[in-house]
C-alpha cells in the first residue's frame, strides 16, 4: 500500500513561500494498492495535482469523502478523471438524516458556485452513502465510523494484507472532556483507529489556540498525540495544519509536542507529496526521504 | 473493549457539563452514565459504581405515583421512551441506591442515531421532594 499526501492543510488553502515545505493544499490523500486500486481520501485542493499525475490508463477511482466541508471538496470539480468518459468515478460520503449525498454535493457542483453541473460530468459517476458495514474496494477493506466533528463526518480505516491506514483529518475527540484522553470506549474514533499502522490525524491547533476554537471540530497536536497513544498506533501523521501556521510554526508545534509526550510511535508531520509505503509487519517507509520530517530522529523511530 | 456509539459519547460529554441531573441508559436498560447532579437522586457516585446493569439499579427503584400506587410499565417514562420510542414525562416517587425515596419529575426521550439506530434513552430529572 502506498499513501501519498497531496494536500495537508486544513480549513483553507494556504499557498506561499512560508508554507512551501508542508504544503498549502487542503486535504487529499491517495492510497494505491499493489493491484493498482486507487482510493482518494477527500477532495480538497490537493486533488487537482493528483488527477493530473494519474496515468491515462486508469479506469476506476474511488473518492472517499470524510465530510462535505469546503476544504474537503473544493478540488472535486478540478479532478481530471471526472471529465474522462472512459473512467468510472465512485464517490463515497457520509449519510445525512435529511438530504442525499448527491443533493448535498450539487450545492457546490452547480451554478452559481461552479460552472459544470454534476449531472453533466462525462465520467461514469456513482454516488454512495457509506454503509454501516465494511466495504471492499479492490484489495482494500474499508470501514467507516462517525466521528466527532460538526455535521455528518466519518473516519476511514483502510486495511490491506500488508497494513492498515486510518484517516481522521477532522476530529475533536476531546470535545467536552474535562480530561483527555477518556477511556477507550468513551473516545470518539477509538475503535476505528485502534492498532493502526499509520494514523493520519487532525492536529490543527496549538494548545493556546484551542481554547478559542472548542467545538470547531479539531484537535491540538497534543490531543492528537494522546489519541494516538490511546489507540496504540505505530505511526502518527499530524495533519490538517492550520492555514495561519507557517512551516516554522508547524516545526515548533511538532517538536515541542513530541519532546513533551515522548511517544512510543513514530511522528511523521504531514508533508505534501510525501509518500508512505506500508509493508507487512507494520513497517512504514517514507518517500522520497525522511528529510521531509523535521522532528529529530530519536522521535522518528523506525519500528 | 468496544467503543460506544458517537451519539452516546457526545451525550455523556454534554451531561458532564450540565447541572441538570441526567442519566444515559442503553437499550437493555443498562445505566451507562449519570452525571454529578444525578448522583444525588440515585444515591451513589458514578465514580464508585461505574456502569450498572439493569437489575443493579432498577431492582429497588420501586416507582409509584404521588399517592404511593405502584406504576405499571406503561406509565413509567423511562420504559415508555425505551419500549415505545417516544418522549415521556412524569412525576413519580423512586427509591435510590441509598434507600431514600424521592419525588422526582422525569423527562425521558429515546436516543435515535444516524440510520435510525436505537441507542437507548436519556432521562433528565428534577428532584421535587425527599421523603423524611
Amino acid at each position: 500500500m502506498r499513501v501519498t499526501l497531496w494536500g495537508t492543510r486544513g480549513s483553507l488553502a494556504a499557498p506561499g513561500p512560508d508554507t512551501a515545505r508542508y504544503g498549502g493544499n487542503t486535504s487529499c490523500v491517495e492510497v494505491r494498492g499493489d493491484d493498482e486500486t486507487i482510493l482518494v481520501l477527500d477532495a480538497g485542493t490537493g486533488i487537482r495535482s493528483l488527477g493530473a499525475a494519474l496515468p491515462a490508463s486508469v479506469r476506476r477511482v474511488d473518492i472517499l469523502l470524510t465530510h462535505l466541508h469546503m476544504d474537503h471538496i473544493q478540488g472535486l470539480g478540478f479532478f481530471r478523471p471526472l471529465y474522462d468518459a472512459g473512467v468510472s468515478v465512485h464517490i463515497w460520503g457520509p449519510a445525512s438524516t435529511t438530504l442525499h449525498l448527491r443533493t448535498r454535493l450539487m450545492r457546490y457542483l452547480s451554478p452559481p458556485l461552479f460552472p459544470v453541473h454534476l449531472r453533466d460530468l462525462p465520467c461514469h459517476l456513482a454516488l454512495h452513502e457509506v454503509p454501516n458495514a465494511d466495504i471492499e474496494i479492490g484489495r482494500f477493506r474499508v470501514a467507516s465510523a462517525l466521528v466527532c466533528h460538526p455535521g455528518p463526518t466519518v473516519g476511514y480505516r483502510i486495511a490491506a494484507p500488508e497494513g492498515t491506514l486510518v484517516f481522521l483529518p477532522d476530529h475533536e475527540p476531546a470535545l467536552g472532556a474535562r480530561v483527555f484522553p477518556l477511556p477507550q470506549e468513551w473516545t470518539s474514533g477509538y475503535e476505528i483507529a485502534a492498532g493502526a499502522d499509520l494514523l493520519i490525524h487532525d492536529a490543527q491547533y496549538g494548545s493556546a489556540q484551542y481554547a478559542e476554537h472548542v467545538g470547531w471540530g479539531h484537535s491540538t497536536i497534543e490531543q492528537a498525540f494522546a489519541f494516538a497513544t490511546l489507540a496504540g498506533v505505530r505511526h502518527l501523521v499530524p495533519f490538517h495544519h492550520d492555514p495561519a501556521h507557517n512551516d516554522d510554526d508547524v516545526d515548533r508545534l511538532v517538536t515541542t509536542a513530541t519532546a513533551a509526550a515522548q511517544p512510543s510511535f513514530a511522528v511523521l508531520p504531514g508533508t505534501e507529496r510525501t509518500t508512505f509505503r506500508l509493508h507487512a509487519g507494520g513497517v512504514v517507509d517514507v518517500e522520497p526521504t525522511a528529510a521531509a520530517c523535521t522532528v529529530p530522529s530519536p522521535h522518528v523511530p523506525v519500528p | 473493549m468496544s467503543q460506544k456509539a458517537l451519539e452516546l459519547i457526545l451525550i455523556r460529554q454534554l451531561a458532564t457539563r450540565l447541572a441538570l441531573p441526567m442519566f444515559v441508559i442503553d437499550p437493555t436498560s443498562r445505566l451507562l452514565f449519570y452525571n454529578e447532579a444525578a448522583e444525588r437522586i440515585l444515591g451513589r457516585r458514578f465514580a464508585d459504581t461505574g456502569e450498572l446493569a439493569a437489575a443493579e439499579w432498577t431492582a429497588g427503584l420501586d416507582p409509584t405515583d404521588e399517592l404511593g400506587v405502584p406504576l405499571p410499565p406503561t406509565a413509567q417514562p423511562l420504559l415508555i421512551a425505551s419500549r415505545e420510542r417516544r418522549p415521556a414525562h412524569g412525576r413519580l416517587w423512586v427509591r435510590g441506591l441509598d434507600n431514600v425515596r424521592r419525588l422526582i419529575e422525569a423527562t425521558c426521550f429515546p436516543l435515535v442515531g444516524m440510520g435510525d439506530r436505537h441507542l437507548g434513552v436519556v432521562a433528565i430529572t428534577w428532584q421535587v421532594e425527599e421523603a423524611a
